[in-house]
C-alpha cells in the first residue's frame, strides 16, 4: 500500500530549491510569482489536485467534501534519512458548523467561491499587482455594474447612492437629504483631490486633521446626515463591519479610515473603459486569481506539484530554524525558506501556540445560496449591506451579501449564485445572523413546491422574494500569516476585498526577503521585484 | 471638456507651432489660387482635405469644396457614384470634427451636404456619429444642433428625442444643451397636443419634480437652474398675449383746452392733451409681453373725427426683431374746429393672426375701448414756459391748487390677468416657494434669485382687492433676497438692483392709496393742471410697471439711482421729466425719451454725463447697427460748423430728436466741455430756458 502510494507521487528533481511553497491560495501564489520574479528557484506544491486552496472556487459537488474532508490523516511516511528533526505536519479544518440544504439542477455547472463574497477595487492593489506581474493576461473580469449597492433598512432594500448622478436618480431619498449627502460627497472628493498631491485640489479644501480623528460617524453626524444615509454611508460605501454606534466598538472607523476607502471607490470607478462600476469579478470566481499568480511564477520557472502533500518539517537540531520539508512522497526536498498554507498545523512545542483557543480567533460565518430570480428586478450582480443591529438587536456587525449571475460563468443562465458574509465572535451567533438575512432576503424555502406554485399564481409575480433552491451556511476560521522558523499566509479574511490579505502577504514577503537578500525589510518594496521583471 | 484649467505652451511647442503655421499659410495660398481658378481636379481637392484637416475653420475651403462638389457630382450618372462622392464628403468632415468637433463650417458641411439630398441618409451613420461625439463631450450644442437638424430630417418623432435628453440627463445632469432642448421638445409636443402631453399642467408638474431633483442634489449646478427658470416662465405667464393697458383708457375725455368750470365740485371733466395743440392724439396700447404685427387690420380705430387714413403703428420699446411690449400710433386730426365740438375714437384690437408673441401665440382677447377728444377752437393759448418749471421738494404734494382730486377714476390701473386656470399656476408657485424655502443651502445665489422670482410671480397674479395686501406681502420677500443678493453675488449687484427698483415700483403704484400718497395734479399759475407723479429719493435704479404712469404729465425721478429710463417710452403724455441726481451716464442712456414726442421739460442736472469715457467706435465705425442714416446728415452738418462730432455724437443723437423748451444739465462732467452748450442751443432751437437762463 505505502508503496504504491509512493509510486503514483513523482520524484521531484533537484532536491533543493531556494524556496519551497505548500498550498497554492492567493498570497502563496503571489509570493510565488514574486520569488520567480526575482530569480529564485520555486517550488511550490498543492496537497490537492486543483489550484486555489483555501482560496479556490470549487465545483457545487465537491463542496461538501471540501468544507468537511475525512479525517484520515496523512499517512505517516517512514523516516529517511535521519539527519534532520523531523516534526511531523497535520492538516487542520477551518470550517465548521456546515450545514447544506436543498439540491441544485445541474450541479456541475456551479463554481462555489471559498472566499464569497468579494469582488476587487478597480483601484485595488490586487489588480495593480495583477496588471504589474502580468497575471492579468491569464483571467478575465467583468464590471460588477448592478448600479449602486442596496441598503437594508427598516425591511426594505434602499439603494444607496455612490455618485451625483446616483443621488439626483435616487427615488427614496428627499430632497434636503440629497442636498445633504452631495454636500458631504462634495467635501469627501475635494479633501481626497487636496490629499493627493497631483492632483489640482487646494489645500484649503483639506478636512481638517480634528476631523478625521474623529469617529466617522461622528463626522457624518456633524453633517446633518439622517441614520439611514449614515448607514448606508458608513456600512455599504465605507464599508465597516462592527457596529459603529457603541462606545465599545471593536473597530471603530474614523474619518481618515472611511474616507480612504472611500477615496480607493471613487478612483476605481471609470478606471477602465469597460468597468463603469467600481468593482470587478473575476470570470469563473475567485480560484482564478492564484492561478494566475502561478502561471506567472510558473513562466518565471518556478516548479509545480499538484497532489503532494507535505508531511512533515525538517528542522535543525535546536528546532530553531526549517531546512526543508518531507513530501508524503517520503521524498525530503531542501530548502532556504518554507512557507505554508494555513490549513497545516505545526505542534512545534517551544513556538508559542497560535491559538489553540479557538474562542480567541476571529471568525467568519459565510453563507451561499442558489435562487432563479434576482433580488432585485433589472439588476443580475448587486451587492447588498445588513448594517448592523438592521435584522435584530443581537447582530452586532454588517452582512454583507454578493449576487452573481450567469454572465461571470458561475452558475447556468437563469441561475443566481448568492454569497453572504458577517465577521463573528462565536458560530452561533454568526450562523444566526447569516440566517435571518437569509430569511429576509429570500421566500421561506417552500416545502411544499405545489403550495408555492398557488402562491405564486395569486400574488404579484413581482412582489415575491425569490425562493432558495440551495443553501450552504458555515464558519470560518480567520488566521493571520505569521512569521515563525517558516512562514505561514493568512486565511481568506472577512472582508470584501483582498486589501489586509496582500498586506499580510507583503509582510511576509518582507520577512522573506529580509532572509534571502540579506537586506533591511523596509528598504525592499515588494512592487519592486515584479516592475523588474 | 469643461472647467479645465488653460496650460501654457511649452517653448518647445513654438518651433512646432511656427513649422506647422507656414503649411498652412501655403496651404491656405495653394486653396485661395485654386478657387478662384475655379480648379476642382482631383488633387486640388485633395489640398482642400489638407487644410480643413489641420483647421477645420476655413471657411472658404469649405465653400470650395461645395462649389467643386456640385460642380464634379454634375458629371455623375451612375447611383454608386454618386453615393461614393457624397461619402467621401461625409468622411471630410468627420475628420475635421476629429481635429475641432465645435467646427461650424464642419457641421454647416454635414448639413448643406444632407440636405442635397442626392443620396438616402445612412441614420445609423449620423446618429452613431453623434453618440460618439456626444459621449466625449455630452454638451456639445454644435452635436445637439445637429441632432436637431438631423431628427427633424429624418422625422424623429418628439418623443424619442425626448427620451434621448433624459438618457443624457441620466448621464449627468449639468448639461445645458440636453435641458435646452428638452424645453423646445416639450413646446413642440404640448403645441401639437401629441398623446400623452395633452395636458400642459402634468408635463410641467412632472417637469418641476424632474427638475428639482437635480437642483437639490447639487444647488451649485447652473444647468438645472436654467430649466428651471424656463418652467417657471411657462407657469407665470398667460399662453396668449394680453393687452394690459392703454392710453387713453375706456371712457377718457381729452381736451384740448383746461376747462375752467368743474362738473360738480369733485371732478375735473376732463383732462388736458397737451398734444392736441398740435393737433396730434397719441394711441398706447401696452401688451403683457412683446407682440408684433400692430397694423390697421389688426387694430381698428372708427371715429368721425378725420384722421389721415395711413395708420402706422410704432413699437416703442424696440426690441431684437421688432417684437415691443408697447405700442403707439399717432392720429393726425384734419377736422376743422370752427366750434367746440367733442368726437369719440373707437379703439377695437381683434383676434388677429397678425398679432403674435415670441413664443408665435396669437392674440385672442378681443378688446374695445372708447374715448372722447373735445377740440375748442378758440382755446386759450397757454404759454406753459412762460416761466421755469420749478421742481417742488414739499414733502406734501396736495399743497398745489385747489383742484385736488385727481380725475383717477379715469386712469385706471390694470394688471396682467392670468386665466382661468391659475389656480394651478399659483398652487405649483406656492408649492414651489415652500421647496426652495427648505433647501438647506442657504448662501445659494441660485436658491435666493429663484425664490425671489417664484415670489414675484406669485405677487403678479394677486392684482385686485383684499389680495394686493398678500401681493405686497410677497414683495417685501422677494425685496429682502434681492438685497441678499446684493451683498452675496456683488458682481451681478446692477441686475439685483434693478430688480429690487422694479419690485418697490410695483409696491408703490400696485394699488390706489399708496399710489395716490405720490400723485398729485400739479397746478401753476398761468398753466394747466397737470397729472403729477412724484418718485424722489427711492433708489430705484430704472423704471418699472411703466403702463401703469401712461397718463404721467410730470415725473420727478430725482434723487435715485437710475441708470436706465427704459420704460418711460411708454409715456406719451410726459410733458415734464425730472432726473436731477442720479445716475445717467450717457446720452445713449436716454434713448427712450427721443420717442415721446411732446416732452419739454427735461431736468438731467447732477448726473454722470461725461464721467465715464463711452464708446466712440459707435462712431467711427458707422455700422447700419450703430444709427441711422438721418443721423449721418446731422453729423454733417455738424462738422460743417465745427463741432467735435466725435466727441459729442451721441449727445447729437440725443438732442436732434427732442423739441425741448428747458434743459438743466449743469453737474455733468459734460457740461463744463467746451463748445458743449453752443451745440445744444444749436441742435433745440426750441429751447427756451437753458440751467435757468433765459436763452431764447
Amino acid at each position: 500500500m505505502a508503496e504504491d502510494q509512493a509510486h503514483d507521487y513523482p520524484t521531484i528533481e533537484p532536491t533543493s530549491f531556494d524556496v519551497v511553497i505548500c498550498g497554492t491560495g492567493l498570497p502563496e501564489s503571489v509570493l510565488a510569482a514574486a520569488c520567480a520574479a526575482a530569480g529564485k528557484t520555486v517550488l511550490h506544491i498543492d496537497p490537492n489536485p486543483f489550484y486555489g486552496s483555501l482560496y479556490s472556487s470549487v465545483p457545487l459537488p465537491s463542496l461538501p467534501s471540501f468544507l468537511s474532508p475525512d479525517p484520515s490523516s496523512v499517512p505517516l511516511v517512514p523516516s529517511g534519512d535521519d539527519s534532520h528533526t523531523v516534526v511531523d505536519l497535520h492538516r487542520r479544518n477551518i470550517y465548521s458548523e456546515v450545514e447544506i440544504w436543498g439540491a441544485a439542477p445541474e450541479p456541475r455547472r456551479f463554481t462555489v467561491d471559498m472566499v464569497g463574497p468579494r469582488v476587487l477595487y478597480c483601484r485595488d492593489e490586487a489588480v495593480d499587482l495583477l496588471l504589474r506581474s502580468g497575471g492579468s493576461h491569464h483571467v478575465e473580469f467583468k464590471s460588477v455594474d448592478g448600479g449602486s449597492s442596496l441598503l437594508y433598512w427598516e425591511g426594505q432594500l434602499y439603494p444607496v447612492p455612490d455618485s451625483r448622478q446616483a443621488i439626483f436618480k435616487n427615488t427614496t431619498l428627499n430632497r434636503t437629504e440629497k442636498t445633504f449627502l452631495f454636500k458631504l460627497f462634495k467635501l469627501v472628493m475635494a479633501h481626497i483631490a487636496a490629499a493627493d498631491e497631483d492632483g489640482e485640489g487646494e489645500a484649503s479644501d483639506k478636512i481638517s486633521n480634528e476631523d478625521l480623528d474623529l469617529p466617522f460617524i461622528e463626522y457624518l453626524k456633524k453633517h446633518e446626515l439622517p441614520p439611514k444615509m449614515i448607514a448606508g454611508v458608513v456600512y455599504a460605501i465605507a464599508m465597516a463591519d462592527y457596529d459603529q454606534n457603541t462606545d465599545c466598538c471593536e473597530k471603530l472607523l474614523t474619518t481618515r479610515e472611511g474616507i480612504k476607502t472611500i477615496a480607493l471607490y471613487s478612483s476605481s470607478t471609470g478606471r477602465f473603459a469597460n468597468a463603469p462600476g467600481a468593482f470587478i469579478y473575476p470570470m469563473y470566481g475567485h480560484g482564478e486569481l492564484p492561478q494566475a499568480f502561478c502561471r506567472c511564477a510558473a513562466v518565471k520557472g518556478a516548479l509545480y506539484v499538484l497532489r503532494m502533500p507535505v508531511s512533515a518539517l525538517l528542522m535543525d537540531e535546536e528546532r530553531k530554524t526549517c531546512l526543508g520539508a518531507r513530501l508524503t512522497s517520503g521524498q525530503d526536498i531542501l530548502c532556504q525558506q518554507l512557507i505554508l498554507d494555513p490549513s497545516y498545523k505545526v505542534p512545534i512545542l517551544d513556538a508559542p501556540s497560535d491559538g489553540s483557543d479557538s474562542n480567541l480567533l476571529r471568525k467568519v460565518a459565510r453563507g451561499i445560496c442558489i435562487i432563479s430570480k434576482s433580488v432585485k428586478q433589472d439588476s443580475s450582480i448587486l451587492l447588498i449591506v445588513f448594517p448592523p443591529k438592521s435584522l435584530e438587536e443581537q447582530q452586532t456587525a454588517a452582512i454583507r451579501v454578493l449576487q452573481l449571475s450567469s454572465n461571470l460563468a458561475v452558475c447556468p443562465p437563469g441561475m443566481f449564485m448568492v454569497y453572504l458574509s458577517t465577521p463573528c465572535a462565536d458560530t452561533s451567533t454568526g450562523k444566526q445572523s447569516i440566517k435571518k438575512a437569509i430569511d429576509a432576503l429570500f421566500a421561506p424555502q417552500a416545502s411544499d413546491s405545489l403550495e408555492g406554485h398557488l402562491e405564486e399564481t395569486s400574488k404579484n409575480n413581482e412582489d415575491l422574494k425569490p425562493a432558495v433552491i440551495w443553501s450552504c451556511v458555515y464558519v470560518q476560521e480567520i488566521m493571520e500569516g505569521t512569521a515563525s522558523s517558516f512562514l505561514s499566509c493568512p486565511t481568506p479574511d472577512e472582508l470584501l476585498d483582498y486589501r489586509s490579505i496582500l498586506d499580510s502577504s507583503k509582510k511576509v514577503l518582507h520577512c522573506m526577503l529580509h532572509f534571502l537578500l540579506n537586506v533591511p525589510a523596509s528598504k525592499v518594496l515588494p512592487q519592486e521585484i515584479f516592475s523588474c521583471r | 471638456m469643461h472647467g479645465r484649467p488653460r496650460r501654457l505652451a511649452k517653448p518647445v511647442d513654438e518651433e512646432a507651432a511656427s513649422a506647422k503655421a507656414a503649411k498652412l499659410r501655403d496651404l491656405q495660398v495653394q486653396v485661395l489660387q485654386n478657387h478662384h481658378s475655379r480648379t476642382y481636379t482631383k488633387e486640388a481637392i485633395g489640398l482642400s482635405f489638407k487644410l480643413l484637416e489641420i483647421n477645420p475653420e476655413a471657411y472658404t475651403a469649405w465653400n470650395y469644396r461645395k462649389l467643386a462638389f456640385q460642380h464634379n457630382v454634375k458629371e455623375l450618372s451612375d447611383p454608386e457614384a454618386i453615393r461614393s462622392a457624397v461619402d467621401d464628403e461625409l468622411r471630410v468632415v468627420e475628420v475635421a470634427l476629429r481635429q475641432n468637433p465645435k467646427s461650424y463650417g464642419a457641421w454647416y458641411h454635414r448639413k448643406w451636404l444632407l440636405n442635397q439630398k442626392l443620396t438616402p441618409v445612412d441614420s445609423e451613420r449620423e446618429f452613431g456619429l453623434l453618440d460618439k461625439l456626444l459621449k466625449v463631450d455630452a454638451r456639445n450644442f454644435h452635436g445637439w444642433n445637429y441632432r436637431r437638424f438631423l431628427a427633424r430630417f429624418m422625422g424623429v418623432p418628439d418623443e424619442e428625442e425626448l427620451k434621448y435628453t433624459m438618457d443624457k440627463i441620466g448621464d449627468n445632469f449639468s448639461n445645458y444643451s440636453a435641458w435646452h432642448n428638452r424645453s423646445i421638445l416639450l413646446s413642440n409636443l404640448l403645441i401639437q397636443q401629441s398623446k400623452g402631453f395633452e395636458s400642459k399642467q402634468k408635463v410641467f408638474s412632472e417637469e418641476f419634480e424632474l427638475v428639482t431633483q437635480a437642483l437639490f442634489t447639487d444647488p451649485s449646478d447652473q444647468s438645472g437652474w436654467f430649466y428651471h427658470l424656463w418652467l417657471l416662465a411657462q407657469t407665470s405667464t398667460p399662453d396668449k398675449p394680453q393687452l394690459i393697458a392703454s392710453w387713453p383708457c375706456n371712457g377718457a375725455k381729452l381736451s384740448s383746452s383746461f376747462i375752467k368750470e368743474k362738473v360738480d365740485q369733485n371732478t375735473l371733466s376732463s383732462i388736458w392733451c397737451h398734444s392736441l395743440k398740435e393737433r396730434t392724439v397719441p394711441i398706447v396700447l401696452y401688451f403683457n409681453e412683446p407682440v408684433k404685427g400692430l397694423n390697421q387690420s389688426s387694430v381698428k380705430l372708427k371715429s368721425y373725427l378725420e384722421f389721415g387714413k395711413d395708420i402706422h403703428w410704432r413699437a416703442l420699446s424696440m426690441t431684437d426683431s421688432g417684437y415691443s411690449n408697447c405700442w403707439a400710433t399717432y392720429l393726425q386730426i384734419a377736422n376743422e374746429c370752427s366750434s367746440s365740438q367733442q368726437y369719440s375714437v373707437e379703439v377695437s384690437i381683434l383676434c388677429s393672426e397678425d398679432i403674435v408673441s415670441r413664443s408665435g401665440s396669437n392674440y385672442d382677447s378681443p378688446v374695445h375701448f372708447t374715448f372722447t377728444i373735445e377740440l375748442i377752437s378758440d382755446s386759450q393759448d397757454i404759454d406753459l414756459f412762460d416761466k421755469p418749471v420749478a421742481w417742488s421738494c414739499s414733502e406734501s404734494l396736495q399743497s398745489y391748487g385747489n383742484c385736488e382730486p385727481i380725475p383717477f377714476d379715469l386712469l385706471t390701473i390694470t394688471s396682467a390677468l392670468i386665466e382661468e386656470e391659475s389656480n394651478w399656476h399659483f398652487e405649483r408657485l406656492s408649492e414651489q416657494i415652500d421647496l426652495f424655502r427648505e433647501l438647506p443651502d442657504d448662501n445659494s445665489k441660485f436658491v435666493k434669485l429663484t425664490l425671489a422670482r417664484l415670489l414675484l410671480a406669485c405677487a403678479a397674479m394677486k392684482s385686485c382687492g383684499r389680495s394686493l395686501i398678500e401681493r405686497k406681502r410677497y414683495c417685501d420677500e422677494a425685496l429682502g433676497h434681492l438685497s441678499d443678493l446684493i451683498h452675496l453675488d456683488p458682481s451681478h449687484k446692477q441686475y439685483y438692483e434693478d430688480e429690487r427698483s422694479s419690485v418697490l415700483m410695483d409696491k408703490l403704484t400696485c394699488d390706489m392709496e399708496t399710489f395716490m400718497k405720490h400723485c398729485s395734479v400739479q397746478v401753476q399759475p398761468n398753466s394747466v393742471p397737470l397729472n403729477h407723479v412724484q418718485l424722489r429719493g427711492l433708489s430705484l435704479t430704472c423704471v418699472g410697471f411703466a403702463e401703469r404712469l401712461m397718463w404721467v404729465q410730470v415725473l420727478d425721478l430725482s434723487h435715485n439711482s437710475v441708470r436706465s429710463v427704459e420704460g418711460l417710452e411708454a409715456l406719451q403724455q410726459l410733458v415734464s421729466l425730472n432726473i436731477s441726481n442720479n445716475q445717467i451716464s450717457s446720452f445713449t442712456a436716454l434713448e427712450p425719451l427721443t420717442k415721446i414726442m411732446f416732452l419739454k421739460v427735461l431736468d438731467l442736472s447732477f448726473n454722470e454725463i461725461g464721467a465715464h469715457p463711452i464708446d466712440t467706435t459707435r462712431y467711427i465705425c458707422s455700422s447700419p447697427f450703430s444709427h441711422k442714416i438721418e443721423a449721418c446728415e446731422a453729423f454733417e452738418q455738424c462738422q460743417k460748423k465745427n463741432f467735435n462730432v466725435e466727441e459729442y455724437w451721441d449727445a447729437l443723437l440725443f438732442f436732434k430728436s427732442l423739441k425741448l423748451k428747458q434743459l438743466d444739465i449743469e453737474g455733468n462732467a459734460i457740461a463744463s466741455k467746451e463748445n458743449f452748450r453752443t451745440l445744444v442751443m444749436e441742435l433745440i432751437p426750441s429751447l427756451k430756458w437753458f440751467d435757468g437762463e433765459c436763452v431764447n
